[in-house]
């Protein structure tokens, strides 16, 4: 997903300017997008280029200029909403990288990253859900009336929050299994040892030979 | 700040003897403030059971030290420790375990009534207890009556009603869908904001993550805790200059 997308998203409910736009995507996202002015205009001036947003010949009277969706972007943005997020462009992610190393670096204590990764991500995960709590104390408390919007907008940071933790908690499970895994492994490895320093060559013979066919 | 609630020091809890020995925990020392959560996770097999009947005086330590409110679990005669058990503390399990033929406010009120509070006494603190935790309204339901959610804050309610201020929960969303799971948990967190001390065992990430700290038990001993219980503390500060 892009920037872009997101003003765009904004731009349909009305037309805007540009620090409006940047309040109005932090504030719909909770933050947790932080943009900077120019990262707005940039982004802006390309979709004005490619014929998605229009602006104002002339600015306002406080000396703002007014950006609006043309037909073209209403119709790119449609597209956007009923496509599903391509995953198969996976980002690099550095904990997936620096684990892969660690199975095999020279000493490495891969339990101690996994441990250590797991403390941290807990950590952060906690954090999350005492943001969640007060986002559900506010939600429920808006409810209805003149706070309407307050709560739609509380809404949307609760969602927003509630990936995050999906996200944490699915890496706590994912480096769970990993120290199951490298825990079996461990196990399996100390086995085919063991058969190898007996004397007894015909299970030591068969233990590798059944693995390299596994493999192949 | 406030002295710590619960103590554990180098608790070790030995199953058997000779070479048959299983050491199920091997020097686990905690401290759980009142107005804090502390969840305690791990894989299958770490100890994590064992430190729960351990802090509740369910099992005895074979070596270390355990109090509760300054009383020492150990060296307590049986009497005493059934007698600080039923006073001082209570617990939340997996399955609720609340009595199908009461209704939630006489389930509430019956630890108090076991301990000789008078019926009229004990009810009257169940409804203060339901009252506190939103719960009024099924007081006169029977658990088959509640859905599971609901018997499991009654089962929290039961848990505290009276003057206990220290809780134990043994997987106690296991049985819960997400939702509700969470429900229960904001629920627990509520009491531990008033002043209780809670000792949470879970193996599910999302529902530790509503304790204070997290402890990691593996092959018996706290490999690493999430510390940082900060935050709680400045509360606890803040709650004593008020």
């Amino acid at each position: 997903m892009s920037v872009r997308l997101g003003l765009m998203a904004l731009l349909a409910e009305g037309p805007s300017y540009g620090a409006r736009l940047r309040s109005d995507f932090e504030q719909r996202t909770g933050g947790t997008w932080p943009l900077n002015v120019g990262q707005v205009y940039t982004t802006l001036e390309r979709l004005v280029r490619d014929g998605l947003v229009a602006q104002d010949e002339e600015a306002d009277a406080e000396g703002r200029i007014s950006y609006r969706l043309t037909d073209a972007g209403v119709a790119e943005l449609a597209t956007w909403w009923t496509t599903p997020v391509d995953r198969t462009s996976t980002p690099r992610d550095e904990l997936t990288i620096k684990l892969a190393l660690a199975v095999t670096a020279p000493g490495v204590d891969v339990h101690r990253v996994v441990q250590s990764q797991r403390t941290s991500t807990l950590r952060h995960l906690r954090d999350l859900t005492r943001l969640k709590r007060d986002a559900l104390e506010r939600a429920e408390g808006a409810g209805a009336g003149p706070d309407h919007a307050d709560a739609e907008h509380g809404l949307a940071w609760l969602l927003v929050l509630e990936n995050l933790v999906f996200a944490a908690e699915a890496e706590v499970r994912w480096l769970d299994h990993v120290e199951s895994v490298l825990a079996r492994h461990a196990v399996a490895t100390a086995r085919t040892a063991r058969l190898r320093a007996t004397d007894a060559p015909a299970p030591a013979d068969l233990v590798p030979a059944a693995h390299e066919g596994n493999l192949s | 700040m406030t002295a710590p609630h619960v103590v554990l020091t180098d608790v070790t809890r030995v199953h058997g003897a000779g070479e048959t020995a299983v050491t199920a925990l091997d020097g686990v020392s905690l401290e759980i403030h009142p107005g804090e959560l502390v969840a305690v996770m791990g894989p299958s097999g770490s100890g994590k059971s064992t430190l729960l009947n351990v802090a509740g005086g369910l099992d005895r330590p074979t070596g270390g030290t355990v109090t509760i409110g300054g009383e020492d679990l150990v060296t307590l005669a049986p009497r005493d420790l059934a007698k600080l058990r039923r006073r001082r503390m209570g617990f939340v399990f997996q399955d609720y375990n609340l009595i199908p033929s009461l209704t939630a406010a006489e389930n509430v009120a019956l630890p108090l009534e076991l301990d000789g509070t008078r019926a009229r006494l004990a009810r009257r603190q169940a409804r203060h207890t339901l009252g506190l935790m939103d719960l009024m309204d099924l007081s006169d339901r029977y658990p088959d009556q509640m859905s599971g959610g609901q018997q499991q804050r009654v089962a929290i309610a039961r848990a505290l009603v009276g003057s206990r201020r220290f809780v134990l929960a043994d997987e106690p969303t296991g049985a819960l869908d997400s939702h509700t799971g969470e429900e229960v948990l904001r629920v627990l967190r509520e009491r531990c904001d008033d002043g209780v001390a809670g000792l949470l065992v879970t193996h599910e990430a999302r529902h530790a993550a509503w304790a204070d700290r997290v402890v990691f038990l593996r092959d018996g001993r706290v490999v690493d805790s999430t510390g940082g219980a900060e935050r709680a503390e400045d509360l606890l500060a803040a709650d004593g200059a008020r």
